[in-house]
């Protein structure tokens, strides 16, 4: 018998519940742009989009400082402040 | 010596297979010794008359580091006294034997009284007086003259490379922490790496807690030591997940300082390795080594300086990206999206040939100390691209040529642009060095000639290049002013990296390409390389 020892970090992911399902989009929805290229083009045409089939809801856009890195907490702490909703609109 | 440290209890079997403790209710004489070493040969009359003399009052324990030899040493002595089994190896261990014969004399309860090692005429005879006075006989005289004044021991067999290593990973103290995976004899192990999705699509080597063991000597560091957190999943790195993933890739012990110090720098926010791993663009670590370890260690910074051949050059990067899969969990088509990668995601590690540069090396350029080592890391694409010139006779012409050339790096016309990693060949040196030019003139140089009209950057209906449509990149009027003025590729002159390697023949430049850069992207880092002495 060969024994070896474990090349990776251990750690048993932690088990996430899915949030509780409103039933009804109300309050305000986050859009999340990337900053890539010509990404606020799509972010626009969705924020349209959501305006026209959800009138009573407030549509943000919010944007990370680059691409290339997570959303910074101040990003993340402001969109969670500020939204009821959030959906993480492009990544490449 | 008489130190009186209490010895480490132990039971082993006898040649008749029964168990025999330390300490027992008596004195006892340790004497540990192996079958293929003359001293203990020269050492086996006198533990046996030891035995018939004392044996009364005082337990004298041969003690045996292989089986078949503890037979043989039996036979050929005609020995009575008790052949003690260890070729298992665990009590010459906790006993720190390093040289046998070594004769350890100790009272009824297990403190030592008296300890040498090899042959040494005085020393037998002292203990001999010493045995006289503890069993209160008075034996035939031994005669002495015929033994030599002294003769040498022979190693341990607890110390012999690998044996050594296995017996620090089994025993109660070992340093190890990581989980233990055991693989059935009937499984391949290699096979089994693959299976476990460990490898990088090369076999690895297997982390025996051996091989750990025999890596760990390659650093003062605390096994345990946390050096950073990896990311994407920001998982701690200890130095001894670092040694593992280093064993995996080939490295020997000596490069695990380089492994190390580049695993520190990959840890940092600036070095960003979680976007370096997750861009569809294809960035990599790239890290280049400077100082003395690069002779220490053999790394290659000639003749086919970014390819194979040379195994600290291959495993050093490889053991870094290899972190990053297993610790950092960056796996491709998980978090890792590139869209092409490269082979240099296999691994890109290279020395810079200071030997060949007249110019002060990357690390001293970045405030450390000519003679520390100091490993750099870029998050870039890899490759390297090169760039021909074989005919310019000038600083000026060759350095132009190698302009124009990273003009290219993520589009030409993508200007303002962040870092490159430049790696001049010694010709191309030679030719630059004839007109004495510095590293800031090869830079200025750089953005002289990629310096364009903003007109000519602009997007039209041929081409695109800086993230925007014709119309959109067109649409704020601009002054003519403006439209003329010249915006050079880099951003900064500092953006421009520039290190010497390669082999002496070949009049080409090598690139290693941008990727995001700064705030936006990763920061060039360096960290110095704790060596060895």
């Amino acid at each position: 018998m060969t024994q070896i020892l474990d090349p990776t970090d251990e750690r048993v992911p932690v088990r996430r519940t899915l949030a509780g399902r409103p039933g009804k989009i109300t309050g305000t929805v986050a859009l999340l742009d990337i900053n890539k290229a010509r990404g606020n083009v799509m972010i626009d045409q969705l924020k349209r989009r959501l305006n026209e089939r959800l009138p009573d809801v407030q549509v943000k856009a919010y944007r990370k400082l680059t691409p290339a890195k997570p959303a910074s907490d101040e990003v993340r702490r402001q969109i969670m402040e500020e939204s009821d909703f959030v959906i993480e609109a492009l990544a490449d | 010596m008489a130190n009186g440290i209490s010895l480490p209890a132990f039971s082993l079997d006898d040649a008749q297979g029964k168990a025999r403790s330390f300490p027992g209710k008596r004195p006892a004489l340790l004497c540990f010794v192996k079958e293929d070493c003359p001293t203990c040969g020269l050492s086996m009359p006198l533990i046996e008359s030891a035995h018939r003399a004392f044996g009364r009052a005082v337990d004298v324990l041969a003690i045996g580091q292989d089986r078949a030899g503890n037979d043989a040493l039996v036979k050929r002595h005609g020995l009575t006294a008790a052949m003690l089994d260890d070729s298992a190896l665990k009590v010459s261990f906790n006993y720190d034997i390093e040289i046998v014969p070594t004769i350890i004399l100790a009272d009824a309860d297990g403190r030592e009284l008296r300890r040498f090692i090899g042959f040494g005429r005085s020393d037998w005879r002292e203990l001999w007086e010493e045995l006289e006075r503890i069993a209160k006989v008075r034996p035939p005289a031994i005669d002495w003259s015929s033994y030599p004044e002294s003769r040498p021991g022979c190693g341990s067999k607890s110390v012999e490379p690998g044996i050594a290593d296995r017996l620090i990973a089994e025993s109660e103290g070992n340093p190890l922490r990581a989980r233990r995976i055991e693989i059935a004899d009937q499984d391949d192990v290699f096979e089994f790496m693959f299976d476990q999705g460990l490898t990088d699509g090369l076999p690895v080597v297997p982390p025996t807690p051996e091989r750990v063991i025999r890596m760990l000597r390659g650093t003062r560091r605390d096994a345990q030591e946390i050096v950073g957190t990896c990311a994407p999943n920001y998982a701690p790195v200890t130095i001894e997940k670092i040694a593992i993933n280093a064993v995996m890739a080939g490295c020997k012990p000596e490069y695990l300082p380089v492994v190390i110090a580049a695993t520190e720098v990959i840890c940092t926010p600036e070095y960003n390795i979680h976007g370096i791993t997750a861009t569809t663009y294809g960035a990599t670590p790239i890290l280049v080594v400077n100082g003395p370890i690069r002779h220490k260690i053999g790394m290659n910074m000639g003749i086919n300086v970014f390819g194979q051949g040379n195994r600290p050059n291959a495993t050093i990067g490889r053991a870094v990206k290899l972190i990053v899969r297993n610790v950092g969990g960056g796996r491709p088509g998980e978090v890792e999206r590139a869209a092409f990668g490269s082979t240099s995601k296999f691994t890109c590690c290279f020395p810079e040939f200071e030997e060949k540069s007249p110019w002060e090396p990357l690390h001293v350029e970045r405030g450390f100390n000519a003679n520390e080592s100091v490993v750099t890391c870029f998050g870039l694409e890899g490759g390297p691209r090169q760039i021909a010139d074989q005919t310019s006779r000038t600083a000026r012409s060759v350095v132009g040529s190698i302009g124009l050339g990273v003009e290219a790096s993520w589009h030409p016309n993508a200007h303002n642009f962040g870092d490159i990693l430049l790696v001049i060949s010694p010709e191309h040196v030679d030719t630059i060095w004839h007109d004495r030019w510095s590293k800031e003139d090869i830079r200025r140089r750089i953005q002289e000639i990629t310096a364009r009209p903003l007109r000519d950057l602009l997007p039209n209906e041929d081409y695109a290049g800086i993230g925007a449509l014709p119309d959109q990149a067109n649409q704020r009027q601009r002054s003519e002013a403006e439209l003329n003025k010249k915006i050079p590729k880099f951003q900064s002159t500092k953006n421009i990296h520039i290190v010497v390697a390669g082999g002496p023949a070949g009049k080409w430049s090598a690139m290693f390409g941008g990727w995001a850069s700064g705030i936006y992207g990763s920061v060039p880092t360096s960290r110095k390389i704790e060596e060895m002495p």
